[in-house]
């Protein structure tokens, strides 16, 4: 029997047509789903009353699929077939994943994305995350008891087009229709209700259990654009829990341990450094395989000794990403903590050192992510109260352009530009009679295509053959409301159109895309010198092109003189266009602009007289 | 004329209420649709209609149109949970039967 939630007025559902969405945090070391109670958003659990469903899942040799608890529980005994942290090879091909001679896994190299070879065949990233996605679905169903209208689902600001498009096959493969992808830090914004705050710019701090993200987001206009983004892809709770592994080594004085020994003390660490977090010094016992007893106590001040380097390592990339975004600290109007490693202390307190004002705390900051979408899920599904009629919109992280000649780029969907957008632009063909136009769509911020990352090539054929200049090629690039980008090229005269949905095989890392943003602002003046510079030789190009053209077919209309002439002018030309002096290529093409002007004048007669002669009198 | 709400009902309409930053009670009341003949509505109520009919309930205001009313006479609101799932439910004695669902019903 269904049991029923508070409507908004006006707003009650008939039966069985309730809209039900939901919020799915799909994280690196844990998952969970949320939704909008009566207006209310809550994290769903499962029977044990358990809200996190750890991100592994293990394909046993019997052919049984475990996902979360279960299968973390086996994981030091079937490393090979349990796969964790499946989301750092979302997208992502073997060469863009670190450390992977140090992981279990039987990786399979597979154009794309990397692939594993497991108990149960070989899986691909997106079917394991889909695993995943499914054991979610499926605690919805059960909890909301009727099928899921559909889901947000959040990923990490710094996720690319491969990475989102892995990110929803998997929702697809696990039979979730896709409101939105969201990212990860607007998400956690949202859950604190900073969207319906004054307009500002906030900071979000994750500090999860291997990763460490931070990323400044401006709210304008009901609008999250993410400014900067930032971060360790390896420095998370963990390492904290490595800390004090070591320490208890060292104050027990232990031999080298056995596997299962040290697996026993990493988890007692674990739960040290926990219950610190509300303790002044925590007991640390354990009996080892050996016979040995450890019996320890660690205190707060040991602890934050011990592990005061990690704090201040998450400061470096928080600086920094605040000077890519060019603000100082006290700009930021308000900090978000989110992971369950903001909740040590001394985490809270470098924040609010660092920012100078206390950080958002009262949700609970393993759910913060999940809540938030859980929101946005219950709008886009139509549950909107009244006056919430804002819809949130999300901001494409980097330009995204198309090659031009010379090899620059012309930037045709600005970075921060809201999603879904659509942006045309026209070009023309370069040379007399040309029938196809490759083109060549880029991301990034700089002006020069070698600096920026390819994304997709494709042609565009059967064209018209025209006059250089005279073909009018509209370039319209679209991107849907989950960052994805597909792109048409048409011939506006004969209609010849090309198409392309993009889905490149490989991601960037989170490196390099701060490494992007941060070249594009140092190297803008360079840049646009470069540009300048391009442009002038390509200009040149052309017109050395125009002028042996006309030669071939004309030279007859010129002296011997004026020929030697026109020759040593272009011949000046060649030299200087490949050099980097503007000015001498300027002076150059003005030489052979004015050696050329008498013969281009004969020329444009002799076709005047030509297209008289072969036409009747009476159609003219 | 009586509708009441449980303990539990009450304690989780407020916090709705609370959470949700306005409203003065919830609004209870049938309409006709489903699959057996009628519907139960329940949502957040902003503002009383001047022909509501206005109950309290452990504080709280319970609003149902004249209309709904002689449906819903002697219904007592619950929150319960069922496995996984929570949520409220109409203790209604009116009901004769009910679809499966427990969403509409027929008197
Ligand atoms: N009370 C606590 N005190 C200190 N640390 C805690 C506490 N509760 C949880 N943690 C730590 O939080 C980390 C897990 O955080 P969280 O669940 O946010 O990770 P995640 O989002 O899945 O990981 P990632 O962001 O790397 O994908 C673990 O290191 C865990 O030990
Ligand atoms: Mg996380």
């Amino acid at each position: 029997m269904a049991l029923l939630q508070i409507s908004e007025p006006g707003e009650s559902a008939a039966p069985h047509e309730h809209r039900l969405a939901i919020g799915i945090d799909l994280g690196t070391t844990n998952s969970l789903v949320a939704t909008v109670r009566s207006g209310m958003a809550v994290v769903l659990n499962d029977e044990l009353g358990r809200s996190l469903l750890p991100s592994v899942v293990r394909y046993g040799v019997d052919g049984a699929v475990e996902v979360g608890y279960d299968a973390q529980a086996r994981q030091a005994a079937d490393p090979r077939n349990t796969i964790v942290s499946v989301k750092r090879f979302m997208g992502r091909g073997i060469k863009d994943i670190e450390h992977v001679e140090s992981m279990a896994y039987d990786f399979v190299e597979a154009e794309g994305m990397v692939k594993l070879r497991t108990a149960q065949g070989v899986k691909s990233p997106v079917e394991v995350s889909a695993d995943i996605l499914r054991a979610l679905r499926e605690r919805a169903e059960l909890s909301l008891g009727g099928q899921i209208t559909g889901a947000v689902i959040t990923v990490p600001a710094y996720f690319d087009d491969a990475q989102r498009q892995a990110t929803k096959d998997a929702a697809r493969l696990a039979g979730i229709n896709v409101l939105r992808l969201l990212n990860e830090p607007t998400a956690a914004a949202i859950a604190y209700g900073l969207d319906n705050a004054a307009e500002g710019i906030y900071a979000v701090y994750d500090l999860g259990g291997g990763t460490f993200d931070i990323s400044i987001l401006k709210l304008a206009k009901g609008v999250f654009q993410v400014l900067a983004t930032g971060g360790d892809s390896a420095l998370g709770g963990d390492d904290f829990d490595h800390r004090v592994f070591c320490w208890i080594i060292e104050q027990a004085k232990l031999a080298p341990l056995s596997h299962e020994d040290a697996r026993l003390l990493q988890i007692r660490a674990r739960e040290a450094k926990e219950y610190l977090t509300t303790h002044g010094e925590a007991p640390i016992t354990a009996r080892l395989s050996t016979g040995e007893f450890v019996d320890l106590k660690l205190t707060t001040a040991i602890f934050n000794e011990i592990t005061h380097t990690l704090v201040h390592k998450t400061l470096g990339p928080t600086r920094k990403a605040l000077r890519d975004a060019g603000l100082s600290p006290d700009e930021i109007a308000g900090v978000v903590m989110v992971g369950g490693a903001t909740r040590m202390p001394q985490i809270q307190k470098a924040v609010e050192d660092f920012f100078g004002c206390e950080p958002l705390n009262n949700l609970d900051p393993d759910k913060v992510v999940a809540l938030g979408a859980a929101t946005q899920a219950n709008l886009l599904a139509g549950n909107r109260a009244a006056g919430d009629d804002w819809l949130l919109l999300d901001v494409i992280p980097l330009s995204l352009g198309i090659e031009t000649m010379g090899g620059l780029v012309e930037k045709i969907i600005p970075r921060n530009s809201t999603i879904p957008v659509a942006r045309a632009q026209e070009f023309t063909t370069f040379k007399d009679g040309q029938t196809a136009m490759a083109l060549h769509v880029v991301q990034g911020e700089r002006e020069l295509v070698s600096d920026c990352r390819s994304l997709a090539r494709f042609e565009l054929r059967g064209m018209p053959p025209m006059v250089a200049g005279a073909a009018r090629i509209r370039v319209t690039f679209q991107v849907d409301a989950d960052g994805l980008l597909s792109v048409t090229a048409r011939e506006q005269t004969s209609g010849h159109e090309a198409h392309i949905e993009v889905k490149p095989s490989y991601g960037l890392s989170d490196d390099e895309i701060a490494a992007m943003l941060k070249d594009g602002y140092t190297h803008a003046s360079d840049d646009a010198f470069r540009r300048a510079l391009r442009e002038v030789q390509v200009e040149a190009q052309r017109l050395v092109e125009a002028v042996q053209s006309a030669l071939k077919e004309d030279s007859h209309l010129l002296s011997t003189l004026e020929r030697a002439h026109i020759d040593a002018c272009m011949a000046r030309l060649q030299a200087v266009m490949i050099g980097d002096d503007r000015r001498a290529i300027d002076a150059a093409m003005d030489a052979l602009s004015k050696g050329t002007a008498e013969f281009a004048a004969r020329r444009m007669n002799q076709s005047v007289q030509r297209a008289l002669a072969g036409k009747k009198v009476e159609e003219l | 004329m009586t509708i009441t709400l449980s303990d539990a009902a009450a304690q989780h309409v407020s916090r709705f209420i609370a959470k949700r930053g306005r409203g003065i009670g919830v609004r209870l009341g049938v309409k006709t649709s489903g699959c057996s003949g009628m519907a139960y509505k329940l949502e957040f109520a902003d503002v009383a209609e001047p022909e509501d009919v206005v109950f309290e309930s452990h504080g709280l205001k319970v609003l149902v149109d004249p209309k709904s009313l002689p449906y819903l006479d002697g219904t007592e609101l619950d929150y319960t949970k069922e496995g996984l799932n929570e949520g409220f439910k109409f203790k209604n004695p009116n009901v004769k039967d009910q679809c499966g669902c427990g969403e509409s019903f027929n008197v």
